[in-house]
């Protein structure tokens, strides 16, 4: 029977059919937690008795709380770190970028099965792995067993035709579906993504979309391996990983919803969630005081680039603060190499050491009373970023950088 | 058979409402963590809540971030089941994983403060308050037996494995 990617992938790694509904055991080919949700896996995985399956295939990222603004975070790191040099596991240290980022550049292959402690491991079905979030006691389960059980999720079938428009890109072509869909549109759905402008959409873009499929409630959000995908591995020096991916024709699809990219326009999510959209133009003349430009979101080369265009040579309105965060060391070093860091410090800008920075409200850029901020991140809900009594606005890192130039949500096609 | 009083919730009541990420710091500090639940939902539900009452939701219980500490810190509060018309899928999983219920049941009759009384096996809940009954979904087999188990690291330590 034709098979959608996730049918296709949960099939392989477990061996079986399995089409939408199944429950199966499937083989995991990565499995990793954060700093936040790390030493509640390592507790719970420690009291169950288990060892590791395979050490090269569990990883420990510090990158939520870098550097540590607490002495009981600090501790915690000191536990992840303890761990990975006890099993042999990997880790990766404060300072080398956000999970989600460095699982793309250097560890996610087309085709993988992924579990991380954290919603937004999502973002990896960018390059066809079928990458999702799991709780610590199930990605603990990961780490002894090797594999976990899943079920075979349901598929909606997302078709983009056309062009974006001048200054539209993946990140308002995401807002406008979760704002059509709803929040909990797809839960426990696989989205995949289909049509000429994903198969011209680069892997910065294809990331993005797939790590905000969870903020419609999926389980996965899947693009095909393809050409797009095989040059973005060989870039990273892993052109061995890649392998050809799609859906087979005629796979079985609970719905299909039909996106013409050059209807899209520049859009943002409002306080509180980020089904609450809107379009950048109609929010003219709210004001801003804070602007964040980064996260495993928006925090890759082409969005710094994208940001640095509209902001090269100005500066932010008079008491909106313009935060920088990129999401890898590596990706740090290309927008040094590139003249991007130096165009937002003259212009004014913090940069944050590349991680997780204001997104989730634990340091780094909390707001204040009253305060509200425009984020390329991922999440807008109460209290996210350290203050229920802020607002938080989501968009693009042009829409944002437009933003931060004006002191309120701007259309960044008004200033390009 | 369940006892207890329904504390209500609206829609989409996210991980950052059961406790936000401010609160990150204190997540190896379990009984300090647990004093902040639900907080910006209900800044006074850690005050009212006794031991075997139930959490009440709407649409989309739970969704947002992985931290399994967000159901963990809904059970230290003594709560013995999470009733809702929706549950995000990794907060639904990650409960059960600590022994935690979670009925899908249409809770639109159910008002703060109702006495519930909730039959598990044979899946009613009853408002004492006000007399409805509301059936709820069946949860899946491979999850139900991590229920019964009191959860997926009590499981694993009794049975080695995890089997479908």
């Amino acid at each position: 029977m034709p098979k959608t990617l996730a049918e296709k992938i949960l099939s392989e790694k477990s061996g079986s059919d399995a089409k939408a509904g199944d429950i199966v055991i499937a083989n995991v080919d990565l499995a990793f937690v954060q700093d936040t949700t790390g030493p509640l896996t390592v507790r719970q995985f420690q009291s169950s008795g288990m060892v590791l399956a395979d050490p090269e295939k569990t990883l420990m990222f510090i990158d939520h709380a870098v550097p540590s603004p607490s002495a009981s975070l600090a501790n915690d790191h000191i536990l992840l770190r303890d761990f990975s040099r006890e099993s042999g596991c990997v880790l990766s240290e404060a300072g080398d970028g956000v999970c989600h980022q460095i699982v793309a550049e250097a560890y996610a292959r087309p085709g993988d099965i992924i579990v991380g402690a954290d919603s937004h491991t999502v973002t990896a079905g960018g390059l066809g792995a079928f990458a999702t979030g799991m709780g610590s006691s199930d990605v603990a389960v990961a780490f002894g067993l090797g594999k976990n059980w899943f079920r075979v999720p349901e598929t909606f079938k997302i078709e983009v035709t056309g062009d974006f428009q001048k200054g539209v890109g993946a990140k308002d072509l995401i807002l406008h579906l979760i704002g059509r869909i709803g929040a909990d549109g797809a839960t426990y759905k696989s989205l995949e993504f289909h049509g000429g402008a994903i198969k011209k959409m680069g892997m910065s873009g294809r990331f993005t979309i797939a790590n905000m499929a969870v903020e419609a409630g999926a389980k996965v959000g899947l693009f095909p391996s393809d050409t797009t995908t095989r040059k973005y591995l060989e870039a990273e020096g892993r052109g061995k990983d890649f392998r050809p991916l799609e859906a087979d024709a005629g796979a079985a699809y609970e719905k299909t919803i039909k996106i013409d990219a050059s209807e899209l326009e520049p859009t943002v999510s409002r306080p509180h969630t980020v089904d609450n959209t809107a379009l950048a133009k109609e929010l003219k003349g709210t004001k801003i005081q804070q602007v964040v430009i980064g996260t495993c979101t928006n925090g890759r080369l082409e969005d710094l680039a994208a940001a640095a265009a509209i902001l090269k040579g100005k500066r932010p309105a008079k008491g909106v603060r313009l935060i920088i965060v990129p999401a890898s060391r590596r990706v740090l070093l290309a927008a040094m190499d590139k003249g991007y860091i130096v165009d937002f410090v003259t212009a004014g800008a913090i940069i944050l050491p590349p991680g997780c920075g204001p997104c989730l409200g634990l340091h780094q850029g909390a707001l204040g009373d009253g305060e509200a901020c425009l984020s390329t991140a991922n999440r807008n809900f109460l209290g996210r970023m350290g203050n229920p009594k802020s607002f938080i606005y989501l968009g693009s890192p042009a829409t944002a950088a437009a933003s931060a130039l004006t002191g309120e949500i701007t259309d960044p096609r008004e200033v390009m | 058979m369940l006892t207890g009083r329904a504390h209500k919730f609206g829609d989409g009541i996210s991980t950052d409402h059961i406790i936000p990420g401010r609160y990150a710091h204190l997540r190896s500090n379990l009984p300090e963590l647990a004093k902040h639940v639900l907080e910006d939902a209900d800044p006074d539900f850690v005050k009212k809540v006794r031991p075997g009452d139930f959490v009440v939701g709407g649409s989309n219980f739970g969704l947002g971030s992985s931290r399994e500490h967000a159901p963990l810190v809904i059970k230290m509060a003594g709560v013995s089941a999470i009733l809702a018309k929706s549950v995000a899928r990794i907060f639904f999983r990650n409960a059960i994983n600590l022994g935690l219920p979670v009925l899908i049941c249409n809770t639109d009759r159910v008002d703060d403060g109702d006495e519930l009384e909730i039959d598990l096996t044979g899946g009613t809940v009853r408002d004492k308050t006000n007399g409805s009954v509301m059936t709820f979904g069946k949860i899946p087999e491979v999850m139900l037996r991590i229920l019964n188990e009191g959860g997926l690291i009590p499981y694993i330590q009794k049975h080695g494995d995890i089997e479908v």
